[in-house]
């Protein structure tokens, strides 16, 4: 699971789960698969993401360095600044490991980089 | 008769036989996707697999060329007719089109449509050309110039005329994606299951859903991710989940003849690897479709999918049939427990889809799905519609004779308000009991009845019993 995604998941489906966001993540496995660099596409996508949640996750698994803790102002045109976002959102994997609901402690495990987000039938409305 | 007075902006579409009923759907939306003049499209005059449309230049039909998978080859149209002298007549008025290839090197090819000619036969039509001021060499590798004389003999394999309904004579431009087809065949993929979809069906889904590169496209029932290499091939990121964790993580029985279990390093991932574009994977989640998943700001650019019908691959959602709103697992059951599931039925799975994509696509972003369809039940209205989103194509595969499954395209036009839901009469849906039940009419005791009743005890059969 690549970190773009966690940036993504929330515990919603839960009942009386209000936010669900962000999922506190913990990693048993990381691996870094290089993939290729579009400034185009990374400066596209950062809109969507929440850089503090990104951070937070690249400091719990173990690759503290990969990104500074605030977003660049210009970072359209601050290559090196994108290089290190596409790094942290694309290109490092969760393998094994888990993320917990913010509000229930509820862990979802992620196996063979899969995360599996299915609650059981006494958790959902 | 010149039946076709030529200039040098009509192109020739050559189609393929099968999914003619894509064929419009898929060229709208490849004009919408180029951002093409409308009009030309509705100005086209079409027979049998050939469509001619008149472009100012070759610009458009190379772009549309680049993405088609239903028209094989485009061809720029120098004369046309139904008889060969016709056709003659009709070049002989336009030999200035010929001029900037007289020195090219060329062969002359003979294409048919509903008869096959020997080579033979082919060989004198390619000589009543030889008035054409061609200088070049002949070649018949690697031709500059290829030009074709295309008949075209009717639909009807049964009654095949001896001249041909209509001729037409070009010079080849263009071929069209029909090679990507090939490349992403089911028999060699690494990855495959009972319901993955035909290669050229979802490079067709990925057309209509206007998929460009760096978009993100999300099919949320995503099984062997068929469509996502699709998508992936068209250079956009792509995401899928699905409730099956045995299917995503490829642990699944294999679906291939003689092979029991499935390789370790098979997964949706592997395929995409395997085609060359591991890069446009992003993740899949084991997730249950009928539940929120994703943060309420991230969007998709498309949402194509194929859910279950219930028929093949069953259609189910996490949920329990216990009545009592208090139930829990058992503290101890927890660790092992397998969240049990319930039938999701297909009126609440394609009205939470239409309701979940009207929500999570950009605006003017699409949906593309199938649904099946009962077709005796059938009507336009009883399909699913929901007020942000508005049906722009639907077109019909047949499955059996009482059964369809139909292709819709949704675009988002708008965010939804709270009023805005969805509104489906399931009548008109295929559901599994309806497409195993035997219509009594063309049954076989019913047919012997009928027949006995028709013509009298005449089967060996009926006469012992008789006796």
């Amino acid at each position: 699971m690549k970190l773009f995604t966690h940036n993504m998941l929330t515990s919603k489906m839960i009942k009386n789960v209000k936010v669900g966001y962000p999922l506190k993540l913990n990693a048993a496995e990381v691996k870094v698969t290089p993939s290729e660099f579009r400034s185009t596409y990374v400066s596209r996508m950062l809109p969507k993401i929440d850089w503090g949640v990104l951070y937070e996750a690249t400091q719990s698994i173990g690759h503290a360095e990969a990104i500074p803790s605030s977003i660049s102002d210009d970072y359209e045109k601050n290559e090196d600044f994108l290089r290190k976002a596409h790094h942290a959102l694309f290109e490092i994997e969760v393998i094994n490991g888990e993320m917990i609901c913010p509000e229930t402690g509820r862990k979802f495990p992620i196996k063979d980089g899969i995360p599996n987000m299915l609650v059981n039938e006494d958790e959902v409305n | 008769m010149v039946s076709h007075s030529c200039a040098n902006n009509t192109f020739l579409f050559w189609f393929s036989n099968e999914h003619s009923n894509f064929r419009l759907a898929e060229m709208e939306a490849l004009f919408k996707y180029f951002q093409l003049d409308r009009a030309i499209l509705d100005r086209r005059k079409a027979k049998g697999p050939f469509v001619l449309m008149d472009f100012p230049d070759e610009s458009g039909p190379r772009k549309l060329m680049s993405k088609t998978v239903l028209a094989h080859s485009c061809y720029e149209l120098w004369a046309s007719g139904v008889a060969l002298e016709d056709l003659h007549e009709n070049m002989k008025l336009n030999l200035h089109l010929v001029a900037p290839f007289v020195d090219d090197s060329f062969q002359f090819r003979v294409d048919t449509y509903g008869k096959t000619l020997t080579h033979k036969e082919k060989l004198p039509l390619i000589d009543t050309f030889e008035y054409m001021p061609l200088d070049g060499k002949v070649d018949l590798k690697t031709p500059e110039l290829s030009l074709h004389l295309i008949q075209f003999f009717g639909m009807d394999p049964n009654r095949v005329p001896e001249y041909p309904y209509q001729q037409y004579f070009g010079r080849w431009l263009f071929d069209g994606q029909r090679r990507l087809v090939s490349k992403i065949n089911l028999k060699d993929r690494k990855f495959i299951g009972n319901t993955s979809m035909d290669p050229l069906l979802s490079l067709l889904m990925a057309n209509l859903a206007l998929v460009k590169p760096n978009d993100i496209v999300l099919d949320p029932f995503v099984g062997t991710g068929s469509l996502l290499v699709a998508s992936a091939l068209m250079n956009a990121y792509v995401v899928g989940s699905d409730i099956d964790y045995l299917m995503v993580h490829a642990k699944t029985s294999s679906s291939r003849a003689r092979q029991k279990k499935r390789a370790s390093d098979e997964s949706i991932r592997a395929n995409l690897k395997q085609y060359g574009v591991e890069n446009q994977y992003l993740d899949v989640v084991v997730a249950d479709a009928s539940r929120p998943l994703w943060k309420d700001d991230f969007k998709f650019d498309a949402i194509i999918t194929d859910p279950p019908y219930g028929i093949r691959e069953p259609t189910e959602k996490i949920g329990t049939s216990r009545q009592s709103p208090d139930y829990k697992i058992k503290e101890e059951h927890l660790a092992l427990h397998i969240p049990s599931k319930i039938s999701y039925t297909l009126q609440d799975i394609f009205s939470d889809l239409l309701n979940y994509s009207s929500k999570k696509l950009n605006i003017g972003g699409r949906l593309v799905l199938w649904i099946p369809i009962s077709r005796t039940e059938y009507d336009e209205d009883k399909l699913p519609r929901n007020p942000a989103l508005a049906l722009v194509s639907n077109c019909e595969q047949t499955l059996t004779s009482t059964a369809s499954r139909r292709l819709l395209v949704y675009e988002k036009i708008k965010e939804p308000t709270e009023s805005c839901t969805t509104v489906l009469d399931g009548s008109a849906l295929m559901y599994r009991f309806k497409f195993f039940e035997v219509d009594p009419t063309t049954h076989r005791r019913a047919r012997k009845a009928k027949s006995v009743q028709e013509f009298g005890k005449s089967s060996k059969r009926g006469q012992q019993q008789s006796s």
